[in-house]
């Protein structure tokens, strides 16, 4: 045991120290254990299989399907969440609203964060007189508060799904923006880009390779939480009557139709839809706030 | 300083006038002729002729724009189509029911959030903590109308606490000369109607401040944290001093800095959430009167409802950025 | 009564990690003294322990950390167990402590005079105005002129130096018997860091103050303290005066240290390095902590390094060592 080197005895250093684990692995499996983003995915997962499983399970049509001899009948076993002021069964409805719920949240969101992203990058890379125009645009959209934005923007284009997503989208917008702006900014200055740069790597492919890889986190972050707020501007569209038109079932319609028959006592045409909206946002802000401890160490202690 | 405030009310400027030409080119926006679109199919050609003319729409898109913030300037609004009123009288009169509406939710969300925020974070992980924070997460995604609603079904129709809405019981004769009626009713020492004021403003307060509180609570919680791990609250501690002295003065000072700007930043969504509570619970405000205008087609109104909404969003925000400088010395001697 | 010479003895101090991760043994049964009126090195590379150590002492651990076993004896009382009240009447009073990032220290939204001021009116109920003169002729003290016009600035127009300044007059600011300086020069500019380091050998010889200077650099022991304890992996692996320190180290990984340090005028054909870096605190190696890295270990070709763990033992008239070489 003579001839000992010193690379030997760095390779026996080397391993008691931890192994390294690949960055994804480790936000899994964090994920995995923390708590909110447990209960978060539990109830999104439900959501979305209830979406995925209404027109499988109780094929349904709205229009024919009303009953006026059954209108406002408490829940019972054969209307487990009663009926509503048409006599058609809650739950049924509740469950197909889902899908409209569900899929304007993340088609909304989905378009808002390309169009941001997109914007913000420009902005970001591009600097000067664009980066400014840009954004002064975003803040002009942002000085008008959202649900305000979205309710002038269907009562231009006439209420309707189709407009209600897209005046969703349009509210969303300059939060990614920004988001992606300065991220860009950000990761412009920093010394790995500076790196690449010097190495002659083209603009678009720093953009594709390095800058848009690591402003990934906070985005998909701001994703989760801003489908929350996507149903939830929904529900309250479709409750002024602005979002899905009856007699398709959307959540918030649904509330203003309950709504009517305060006085009657029906709570259960009022508690359920509520209900249903609550739990499915508060899905996905359990999942966003995990996510968001999970994916910004800045945050982690 | 002075060059700080100066920087931060030019830069609002552009903001401000994009906002206009927005809330201008709105009216365009409407697929059809506006006009029509407003007065509905059967309108007769009169009524559309002076619709027409009363908008402007016969002249270039420049004139129009000019001549509409030559009148925003003076603080015209225009003229409701439906009813012809002034549209700015008519919003300085549903105004302070707003105020009113929108001052007590945010003074609720500020005097429970605070607080909550600051239990939570000194007691990390306990079940305060923990149930404090699910509770503002579940605040922030329950729907402020269904909250409302719910109210109404427990409080007003089935245990008769509260009304179901307005601002006052139809019966109370009360002349409101600032149209601020609980300031009034209490600088007249009329307690009757003070109190009846009071009890139609409860639950709607409760219903806007839910979502700010719950925002508020988890700001608050955050930057104490924040700060809580900050070397000088350290160096608080080291010096000998008593927990309540670190915390309520060496932290929450420093964490209030961050919740500030998130507090200010509620004034747009309070005025926004304002149009859904008021309009289930009638209080008479300008949220209300926007919806109504909406469903009734009358765009002016909600041209200058956005209009005024929007600049107040811009202006609050400035405000808050220069208090802000006020409060942290290391922004102040820049 | 137990009471030596010593001002503050640690035994067997254990202060832990509780991480998601697995417990971090930061501390892991420490012992030292520190005498009156010396100062004390406390040396060894980052992450071995040595400022959680520090933070013990006033028991100024956060969450997820706790002080697991061990007593911390201060004036016959054992600081571990003492109730937050008596510790108040201690901390900033008789033990007081500055830190690595003077700048970070200070609040930011209150003005210097106002931070030293505080200590004077917790600790001797000073009204506003005596305090106000008082925290002047501190601020004089540690050199910093012109302290009516300096008392009002914030933290953030003060350099690093400066704020250091403030820092110590705090420190001092009720004469204490034992200072704990954390690494107080690590984050200055070495300029800087020699004006520090000459105010507190002056402020040293002029009170009765016992100082434990916590630093990774052993110049700065050479030229400050009296007696030094190095620390490896949260343990005490040597403790002994400075002087025999320097001419006769022990532990391999003193020596290591020892040698690691370019000497000016001496030219050697390289530095010596220590191989590998501080084990990860969660899954400790068995037996002696430092054996992965030890090349004495190697050349002799014991076994019983990896095995079992050795203890701090006495060696010579104080000079203690932790290693199986000596046993």
């Amino acid at each position: 045991m003579n001839d000992i080197t010193f690379d030997e005895i760095s390779q026996r250093a080397e391993a008691i120290t931890t192994p390294v684990r690949s960055p994804w692995a480790v936000v899994l499996r964090r994920l995995a254990r923390h708590r909110s983003a447990q209960m978060g995915s539990v109830l999104i997962l439900f959501f979305v299989l209830v979406a995925v499983l209404a027109p499988i399970v109780y094929p349904y049509n709205a229009i024919v399907d009303s009953n006026p001899v059954n209108r406002l009948k408490p829940p019972s076993a054969a209307h487990l969440f009663g009926t509503d002021s048409l006599g058609r069964d809650i739950l049924v409805r509740i469950a197909h609203g889902a899908r409209i719920s569900l899929g304007v949240g993340v088609l909304s969101v989905l378009l808002a964060a390309v169009v941001g992203v997109l914007l913000g990058l420009i902005a970001g890379q591009a600097g000067g007189w664009l980066d400014n125009l840009l954004m002064r645009g975003m803040d002009i959209l942002m000085a008008v508060p959202d649900l305000l934005l979205a309710i002038v923007i269907v009562a231009i284009r006439g209420p309707g799904l189709g407009n209600a997503l897209l005046a969703i989208s349009v509210v969303t917008v300059p939060g990614y923006a920004r988001l992606a702006r300065s991220m860009a900014i950000s990761l412009r200055e920093n010394d790995f880009i500076m790196a690449a740069r010097s190495l002659g790597v083209s603009t678009s492919e720093i953009l594709r390779t390095h800058i848009l890889p690591n402003s990934l986190s906070p985005i998909i972050v701001q994703f989760t939480l801003g489908v929350a707020s996507a149903i939830l501007e929904m529900a309250a569209l479709g409750f002024l009557g602005l979002g899905q038109q009856p007699p398709w079932p959307e959540w918030g319609a649904m509330l203003s139709d309950s709504a009517k028959f305060l006085g009657a006592g029906a709570w259960w045409a009022l508690t359920f839809p509520g209900l249903a909206i609550m739990l499915s946002v508060l899905g996905f802000n359990l999942l966003g706030d995990g996510l968001r401890d999970v994916l910004d160490p800045r945050l982690k202690r | 300083m002075a060059g700080y405030i100066l920087r931060r009310l030019l830069s609002a400027v552009p903001v401000l006038l994009g906002v206009s030409i927005l809330v201008f080119a709105f009216i365009h926006f409407i697929p059809g002729d506006p006009a029509i679109a407003m007065l509905g199919e059967r309108a007769t050609p009169e009524s559309v002729a002076r619709v027409r003319t009363s908008l402007g729409l016969d002249k270039p898109i420049w004139e129009q724009y000019g001549i509409y913030m030559g009148k925003v300037l003076r603080g015209d609004l225009g003229t409701s189509i439906l009813r012809r009123d002034n549209i700015s009288q008519e919003l300085l009169k549903r105004f302070p029911a707003t105020v009113e509406l929108a001052l007590a939710a945010l003074v609720l969300a500020i005097l429970l959030g605070i607080p909550a925020g600051v239990f939570s974070a000194v007691k990390r992980n306990s079940w305060f903590d923990n149930g404090t924070m699910l509770l503002s997460l579940v605040g922030v995604s329950m729907p402020i109308f269904w909250l409302g609603l719910m109210m109404q079904s427990l409080f007003s129709v089935a245990l008769g606490w509260f009304p179901t809405g307005a601002r006052l019981t139809a019966t109370l004769k009360f002349q409101s000369t600032t149209n601020f009626v609980g300031l009034d009713s209490l600088l007249q020492g009329n307690w009757v109607v003070f109190l009846d004021w009071l009890r139609h403003l409860t639950m709607p307060a409760i219903a806007l401040s839910t979502i700010p509180l719950a925002i508020i609570a988890r700001m608050t919680r955050s930057a104490m944290l924040d700060v809580l791990g900050q070397d000088y609250v350290r160096t608080a501690w080291a010096k000998g001093l008593r927990w309540s002295t670190v915390v309520l003065k060496h932290a929450l000072r420093n964490a209030l800095l961050p919740v500030v700007t998130v507090a200010g930043l509620q004034i747009g969504r309070l005025l926004a959430g304002a149009i859904l509570t008021e309009t289930i619970f009638s209080w008479p405000g300008i949220g209300r009167w926007v919806y109504e205008s909406i469903l009734a087609r009358d765009y002016p109104i909600v041209q200058g409802v956005t209009l005024f909404i929007a600049a107040l969003v811009v202006i609050v925000n400035l405000v808050v950025d220069i208090s802000y400088a006020f409060l942290d010395p290391r922004i102040r001697l820049q | 009564m137990t009471q030596t010479d010593n001002l503050l003895q640690v035994k067997d101090l254990k202060t832990y990690f509780f991480t998601e991760d697995g417990i971090v043994h930061a501390v892991d049964g420490v012992d030292f003294s520190v005498k009156r009126g010396e100062i004390l090195g406390l040396v060894g590379e980052s992450g071995c322990g040595k400022s959680v150590t520090s933070h013990s002492i006033m028991r100024l651990i956060g969450q997820p950390g706790k002080i697991i076993g061990g007593e911390i004896w201060f004036d016959g009382k054992d600081l571990v167990q003492l109730s937050e009240r008596e510790l108040r009447q201690i901390r900033g009073n008789r033990i007081s402590m500055i830190f690595q990032q003077p700048t970070s220290c200070l609040n930011p939204v209150f003005q210097v005079k106002d931070q030293v001021l505080e200590v004077l009116q917790i600790h001797q109920q000073m009204d506003r105005q005596h305090g106000t003169a008082r925290v002047h002729e501190l601020l004089k003290m540690v050199g910093i002129s012109d302290p009516e016009r300096r008392a009002k600035a914030y933290p953030h127009e003060l350099s690093g130096g400066m704020a250091q300044r403030v820092m110590i007059a705090m420190g001092l600011a009720c004469t204490p018997e034992l200072l704990i300086a954390d690494e107080p020069t690590t984050a200055l500019d070495v300029t800087i860091q020699a004006q520090i380091l000459e105010l507190m050998r002056n402020l040293y010889r002029n009170t009765n103050t016992a100082i434990i200077l916590i630093t990774h650099d052993l110049g700065v022991v050479a030229d400050m303290c009296q007696r030094v304890a190095v620390m490896y992996a949260g343990k005490i692996v040597e403790q002994t005066d400075v002087r025999r320190l320097f001419r006769e180290p022990k532990h391999p990984y003193t020596q290591g240290l020892i040698g690691a340090v370019p000497v000016l005028g001496v030219v050697k054909d390289r530095l010596e390095v220590i191989p590998g870096s501080v084990p990860n605190l969660i899954d400790l190696p068995r037996g002696c902590r430092f054996a992965p890295r030890c090349r004495a270990r190697l050349e002799r070709g014991l076994t019983i390094c990896a095995e079992e763990e050795p203890a701090l033992r006495p060696i010579g008239l104080d000079h203690a060592v932790r290693c199986w070489l000596y046993e």
